[in-house]
């Protein structure tokens, strides 16, 4: 497997003395859909920024399909598209006009048939000669897109896609992303919505003050999503699990009167009454039973929460 | 060299000149013939001549560069402002190309632009006076560096304006000034001793003499020094350019 965006130590301190990001080491393969998760404020758009040239690099490395953003910036940058979390349109301009001159600007030469699609996949097309300013929020939006698209992008920036935008384009928009993925595009998108990560993304990052906490595949935070905890309270104090339950897997919880048992909504057999009936054969007393979820929401408040303390 | 994105940009700023044609080519006729009308028949029925050539055609060289030089810079800033007032210069930051391209494009457009007024200009001024150029090639060289140089420095302006206020501070407390205390109006040799050598520190004395000297021969400072000024200046503003987009100031954080 190599990397088509590989980001080494990467720091940026801002003129001020801030450190908005301390550090961030992170490979990303050709074709996969990342998702930068992270509260505001934790260096998303930084991250973004200097991969893309807006803002400089304090400190580390960025390649590029092996070109480095720097050394190489031009092979490196005609392979990138940025879509930015603000809208910043030139207001008196028709669609059209803007959309060409981001793929002349990239160095591409007059394509109409490919604008056309793009314009078309983003149900633009019949607004290409309409005035910027005569667009609601959610068509510039699709703008910014059809612009960071217009130069046929290897690797697509997605600064929060989906802020603002209706339940109907935001399903448009993970289609796109989709058949993006399927033409080989490598996309990162930044999200505050954990379900829009959950529905595309092949991997997920945690981002806060500036470190990267995590990045994990997808499917395995789902597995451990798809896990649920079932707390049994007993009127009595144990010291250790009884031999007796030791097929279960469980664990003591905190004060040593409840019992922790872990399974997997997914499997055909839970185990539940089992266990239940074990409990009651061990000569233990059901005081109350408790099921909790965990969800990559709660994921993500932890470890937030652990960066914070 | 990215001459396709060169030719992108330059054709983007040149859409929005041409969406407004009327207005580009309306004014700059309105204002050149108010100027012959208030210079040339109210102060021209005192001052017939000015040193042989008549008030009317001797006022016509200061009257295309002070156009000239407004417009070069007025576009040439607000052409790169604009961007960065919209946010949209994201996009030219993230895209590969270099600051010589860049500037290729803005300021390209803005000089043709700045082009496009001064020979309105010209041509207006042939229906009240009659116009003869002595030495065309130099007449030329000079308007088109003109042109060039000063939309350089309203790149300049545009890059470090922090807001419209700003924009319009520099050409309207430096450069304004300079260009009518510049003798486009009058010979030098019409002031004080004092005031002629004051008046030669003024850079655009040098530009105005030069670009008069094409027109009838006839010039306030040597030639060669005209030419020196115009093109140490644009030398500057090249260098003060290059050093703009090594850095970053004022563009990236
Ligand atoms: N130009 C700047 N100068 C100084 N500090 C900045 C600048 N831009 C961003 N910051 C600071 O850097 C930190 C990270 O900002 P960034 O925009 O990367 O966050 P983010 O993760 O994108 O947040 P959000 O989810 O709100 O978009 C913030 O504390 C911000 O205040
Ligand atoms: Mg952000």
């Amino acid at each position: 497997m190599s990397a088509i965006l590989s980001i080494r130590d990467l720091r940026k301190t801002y003129d001020g003395g801030f450190e908005a990001l301390k550090g961030v080491t992170l490979d990303i393969e050709k074709g996969e859909i990342l998702a930068l998760l992270g509260p505001n404020g934790a260096g998303k758009t930084t991250l973004i920024s200097m991969v893309c040239g807006i803002t400089t690099i304090s400190d580390g490395q960025v390649t590029v399909d092996g070109h480095d953003i720097q050394a190489e910036f031009r092979a490196a940058r005609s392979l990138i598209g940025l879509v930015p979390q603000e809208i910043a349109l030139q207001p008196f301009e028709t669609v059209l006009n803007t959309v060409r001159f981001s793929r002349g600007l990239f160095g591409k030469s007059r394509d109409d048939a490919h604008i056309e699609r793009v314009l078309r996949k983003l149900s633009l097309w019949d607004k290409k000669d309409t005035q910027i300013t005569a667009l609601s929020g959610g068509m510039k939006r699709r703008v910014l897109i059809a612009k960071a698209l217009s130069h046929e992008p290897r690797v697509l920036f997605l600064d929060e896609p989906t802020a603002g935008v209706d339940v109907e384009l935001r399903r448009d928009m993970w289609g796109m992303v989709a058949d993006l993925k399927a033409d080989g595009v490598t996309i990162i998108l930044t999200t505050h919505y954990i379900e829009e990560a959950e529905a595309i993304a092949d991997r997920v990052g945690v981002i806060n003050k500036g470190e990267l906490l995590l990045v994990q595949d997808k499917d395995t935070l789902m597995a451990q999503m798809g896990k649920k905890q079932i707390e049994v309270q007993l009127a009595e104090t144990l010291n250790a699990i009884p031999p007796v339950l030791s097929d279960f897997g469980l664990r003591l919880g905190a004060g040593g009167n409840s019992l922790i048992y872990t399974y997997d909504t997914k499997g055909e057999r839970t185990g539940i009454t089992g266990l239940l009936n074990a409990v009651s054969n061990a000569g233990l007393t059901l005081r109350d039973v408790q099921t909790r979820q965990s969800s990559l929401e709660d994921i993500f408040v932890d470890l937030v929460a652990g960066g914070t303390a | 060299m990215n001459l396709t994105a060169v030719w992108a940009i330059y054709k983007f700023e040149m859409q929005r000149f041409f969406r407004t044609l009327l207005q580009s080519f309306l004014s700059p006729v309105l204002s050149t013939s108010l100027y012959f009308v208030v210079f040339g028949a109210a102060i021209g029925s005192r001052i017939q001549e000015v040193e042989g050539v008549s008030y009317g055609a001797f006022i016509v060289p200061g009257l295309v560069m002070l156009s000239v030089i407004t417009q070069a810079i007025s576009n040439a800033s607000f052409g790169i402002y604009f961007p960065k007032f919209t946010g949209t210069i994201y996009e030219l930051l993230s895209a590969p190309v270099n600051f010589l391209e860049i500037v290729m494009g803005y300021v390209g457009a803005a000089a043709t632009k700045a082009l496009f007024i001064g020979i309105v200009i010209l041509l207006t001024a042939t229906f009240f006076i009659d116009l003869q150029v002595a030495h065309p090639v130099a007449m030329v060289v000079f308007l088109l560096l003109t042109c060039l140089s000063f939309a350089l420095l309203g790149f300049i302006i545009g890059i470090w304006a922090g807001n419209f206020e700003q924009l319009q501070l520099v050409p309207l407390l430096i450069v304004t000034p300079l260009i009518f205390l510049g003798g486009s109006f009058y010979s030098i040799s019409m002031l004080p001793p004092v005031w002629q050598t004051v008046t030669l520190f003024n850079p655009v004395v040098y530009l105005i003499s030069g670009f008069r000297w094409s027109f009838f021969g006839l010039a306030d400072v040597p030639i060669g020094w005209s030419l020196l000024a115009i093109a140490g200046f644009t030398a500057l503003c090249i260098a003060v350019i290059w050093w703009i987009f090594k850095t970053g100031w004022r563009i990236r954080s």
